[in-house]
């Protein structure tokens, strides 16, 4: 039975429980594992990373596979993934994968095989330049950045996404493909404050932020939205009902207590929060998934806002790259950015890093006194002394 | 070692299947894709085509021009959709707003989920993607693939939709992004009918599940994520299509404790393999390591020159329990003291592997910082022995969405509930005692709320009575 080709194929609007299959769930995975895996699973013994993007997994059996990491836009049209099908048909018997990351990994059972595809991949290029799968994405290194829809498709982002991983990539395209930083620095990015895809555990999050609070269309609210719905979306009670010059039911927001989660936004169309000039990009690091020696932590806010400059985002380019840079140059073998920052103390990390820390670094939310230095183990950098000035303890 | 999928599946193979013919799929040359402009201004977007990574604005310019060139009657949505999308995304740079209105409730019929509404509020300027629905597609699990398979979700969603994906979106469904209402029933049909497989979940629901790699291909797998993610799917379909939970759930399955699933981070039930036994020990191997004959953790710092190998340095003394040490050459692990903490047996794999009697353990309640702030998830259960079909794991969850269905407040997650009712609570839903791994520390505020039936005598006093040990 081919794919239809009638306009509304085999639904028949006037009878549409008729036909109708539900529930059937995704396919069955085992039929799509390449020989090579079905015939070694569960008895894979160790793995080797050849070089930046290809590793190679050896089996009890003795068998082989080698994969070749290659990165994602995750953002892919069919024109992509069928030039995709074309290399998997080419040189791996049809098969192919993709990874958590949003990256390809095109597996064949030979190392001969493995060179051909390599050559293959590392030949395609856009007609403007750029890769079309980049090779790398492995060990110690920066693999692809996990984000979300951004302005393609989110009716909530304070920012784009496509745009800005395509402009932080660009500039840390070389650790991409390469395995000289003293530990995996996972980077991700989200939109807005909900988040897709958890980028509150990274070493680096890029993290879209609104900073004013809503308009209210005080016109349509009462008729788009449930009032008490939107008054406890409210993480912090900052909407109460009220009426308006003419009657009409609405909400009014006390400014002072919105921080910009947008949460009523999601419960609500007639309050948007979005401006160009007031979202803004926040930089957090220091988080991690993994229990490997160090338990997961949260990412920490380190940069409390850089203006949203389309399409490159400079600024955002620029702040990632200090803190890589330093991170590169200053931890040891295994630590990741958050254990290395805790190491030398998150004094030191703004240091070498060069940012400057300010009050908005400083929590005041919930749960603020688990974040006090309530000891006086410190190290002093700059901006100790100018406190101490200020103060009026030194000259 | 095969499995049984819970239906026979069908064999999918593209030319059986296809819609496009193999002229119509190579209808332009390198040389017209090169001076190929789209119908809108779009410079900023352009700007993005140049750079080593990826460019998603040179992948969307090649499918605007393959639909330019396909026949009219050969797209059921409009043609411009990639182009009208550029548009409005230069128009968004511009504007520094997004131009998507709030999602309506579009669906398919008896489904609750798997469908984001989503309409342009440019609809005047950008008439293709006035509607631009979404559409999640349940991906097989780990995300292997064979090009039958793809090709013909390719035809179909070019067919039927605007011919742009996500692979994948970050739960791990397949998006088609950007569709027209009138063909999402016809899509979900063909979906159905001809590729045998379903839509994935959205809303207040069991969300898609998705896993790790797992014994597919890491030789550090203590389950067998593909198996317990695809037969939950497939037990739980109901929870899945028909949100009816207080907000979203999400189970992710992560073969141990390096979490490359981000389980821990972010899913409401997070399943995590792991062992009790002892790490198995290949001695020779770790002679191998320190003679540098091997390179450390499989070659993942060798863009670095970082010295020898040192075995005390970067493995004994890095070990967060000091539980390994060398003894007459050999080294040797407490592992009564071990946290499973995977640092040494990903730096020396060749040598260390995990034990053999594996499980998992389960974590409930991460979730991302909206609304209450950001939750890792908490080890609740430390270790369970998995195998198929998994009714033990299924009593547990379905003992917390018992719990959570109950006394779960409107978009209130599992990982707030369990705040806000505590863990002893939590304990009591699961038939579970406490123990001491559940919590980092004792709690440091003395404020137990002792329960009447604990304290001796209960709570009922007479005032009468104590008036006769104390004058007013």
């Amino acid at each position: 039975m081919a794919l239809s080709q009638e306009r509304l194929g085999l639904y028949n609007p006037d009878k549409p429980m008729e036909n109708r299959l539900t529930d059937l769930g995704p396919r069955h995975f085992w039929q799509y594992l390449p020989p090579v895996i079905q015939n070694n699973y569960g008895k894979w013994l160790y793995h080797d990373i050849l070089e930046p993007g290809i590793l190679v997994h050896v089996s009890e059996t003795g068998d082989k596979v080698f994969t070749v990491r290659c990165g994602g836009c995750r953002f892919m049209t069919v024109e992509h993934v069928r030039e995709i099908c074309e290399i998997a048909d080419k040189h791996c018997d049809g098969y192919v994968r993709f990874t958590t990351r949003n990256n390809i990994e095109f597996m064949t059972d030979s190392q001969n095989k493995m060179e051909a595809l390599k050559k293959d991949l590392m030949s395609r290029k856009h007609v403007s330049g750029s890769y079309k799968l980049p090779i790398g994405g492995t060990g110690a290194g920066i693999t692809n950045i996990v984000h979300t829809q951004g302005y393609l498709h989110c009716h909530t982002p304070a920012t784009d996404a496509s745009s800005m991983v395509k402009a932080v990539m660009d500039e840390l395209f070389d650790e991409f493909q390469g395995m000289n930083l003293p530990a995996q620095v996972r980077v991700s990015m989200a939109c807005c404050l909900n988040m897709c895809g958890a980028v509150h555990c990274s070493d680096i999050a890029l993290l879209g932020y609104h900073r004013k609070p809503p308009i209210v269309d005080h016109e349509v609210l009462d008729s788009v939205c449930e009032i008490p719905l939107v008054i406890s979306a409210c993480p912090t009670a900052a909407i109460s009902p009220t009426k308006t010059e003419d009657g009409k039911k609405s909400v009014k927001i006390k400014e002072e207590r919105c921080m910009f989660c947008g949460n009523c936004y999601t419960m609500c169309m007639a309050v948007p929060l979005m401006d160009k000039e007031g979202d803004c990009v926040t930089i957090m690091a220091g988080g991690k998934v993994s229990n490997r020696i160090s338990p997961p932590k949260f990412s920490k806010v380190v940069v409390p806002g850089v203006p949203n400059t389309f399409p490159r985002f400079p600024e955002v380019c620029r702040d990632v790259k200090k803190i890589i840079n330093a991170y590169a140059s200053d931890a040891n073998k295994y630590e990741r950015v958050g254990d290395w920052a805790e190491r030398i103390g998150w004094e030191k990390f703004f240091e070498k890093c060069d940012l400057p820390f300010t009050e908005h670094l400083i929590d005041d939310y919930r749960l603020a006194y688990d974040t006090y230095r309530t000891s006086t183990q410190f190290k002093f950098t700059e901006a100790a002394w100018d406190v101490s000035r200020a103060a009026g303890g030194i000259e | 070692m095969a499995f049984e999928p819970r239906e026979e599946q069908k064999k999918l193979k593209y030319d059986e299947l296809r819609i496009y013919s193999d002229d119509e799929l190579k209808n332009y040359t390198e040389e017209e894709l090169k001076n190929f402009k789209i119908k809108h201004d779009i410079p900023m977007c352009d700007d993005l085509e140049k750079g080593p990574w990826p460019s998603f604005v040179a992948d969307a310019k090649r499918e605007a021009l393959h639909r330019r060139k396909l026949g009219d009657d050969r797209m059921l949505i409009e043609r411009d959709v990639v182009e009208d999308l550029l548009g409005q995304l230069e128009i968004s740079f511009e504007h520094g707003e997004t131009h998507w209105k709030h999602g309506g409730i579009v669906g398919v019929f008896g489904y609750g989920g798997g469908v984001i509404g989503r309409y342009s509020d440019l609809q005047d300027r950008f008439p293709s993607i006035a509607h631009f629905h979404t559409m999640r597609v349940n991906q097989p699990a780990s995300k292997f693939y064979d090009t039958d398979y793809l090709r013909s979700l390719c035809d179909l969603w070019e067919y039927r939709g605007s011919g742009m994906m996500n692979m994948h979106g970050s739960t791990g469904d397949i998006i088609f992004l950007g569709t027209f209402t009138d063909q999402l029933e016809p899509i979900f049909y063909e979906l159905g009918h001809v590729l045998q497989q379903d839509l994935g979940g959205s809303g207040s629901n069991l969300r898609t599940p998705s896993c790790c790699i797992g014994k597919a291909r890491c030789e550090w797998s203590c389950i067998d994520t593909q198996d317990l993610c695809y037969e939950l799917t497939h037990y739980y379909q109901d929870e899945l299509h028909r949100p009816a939970f207080p907000y979203k759930f999400k189970f992710k399955f992560d073969g141990c404790p390096n979490c490359c699933v981000a389980s821990i981070a972010r899913s409401d039930m997070s399943f995590i393999g792991t062992w009790r036994d002892n790490i198995r020990i290949d001695q020779e191997a770790v002679q191998a390591y320190i003679g540098g004959e091997i390179m450390p953790n499989a070659g993942a710092h060798a863009g670095k020159d970082w010295g020898k190998f040192d075995i005390q340095k970067e493995v004994i003394g890095l070990c967060p329990t000091g539980c390994m040490g060398m003894e007459n050459g050999k080294l040797v692990i407490d592992d009564k003291e071990c946290t499973r903490c995977m640092h040494c047996i990903n730096t020396m794999p060749r040598a260390l592997r995990p034990g053999t009697d594996t499980g998992v353990s389960l974590l409930f309640g991460a979730k991302a910082p909206i609304l209450e702030g950001a939750q890792m998830a908490v080890l609740t259960i430390p270790f369970m022995k998995v195998e198929h079909p998994y009714d033990n794991i299924k009593e547990v969850a379905e003992k917390v969405w018992d719990w959570w269905m109950e006394e779960g407040k409107n978009r209130e997650r599992l990982g707030e509930l369990i705040q806000r009712k505590g863990i002893p609570r939590f304990c009591e839903v699961l038939g579970i005692p406490p123990m001491p791994q559940m919590v980092k520390e004792p709690r440091s505020n003395p404020y137990v709320f002792w329960k009447k039936e604990d304290v001796p005598g209960g709570f009922e006093r007479s005032i009468d009575d104590y008036r006769t040990r104390h004058a007013r």
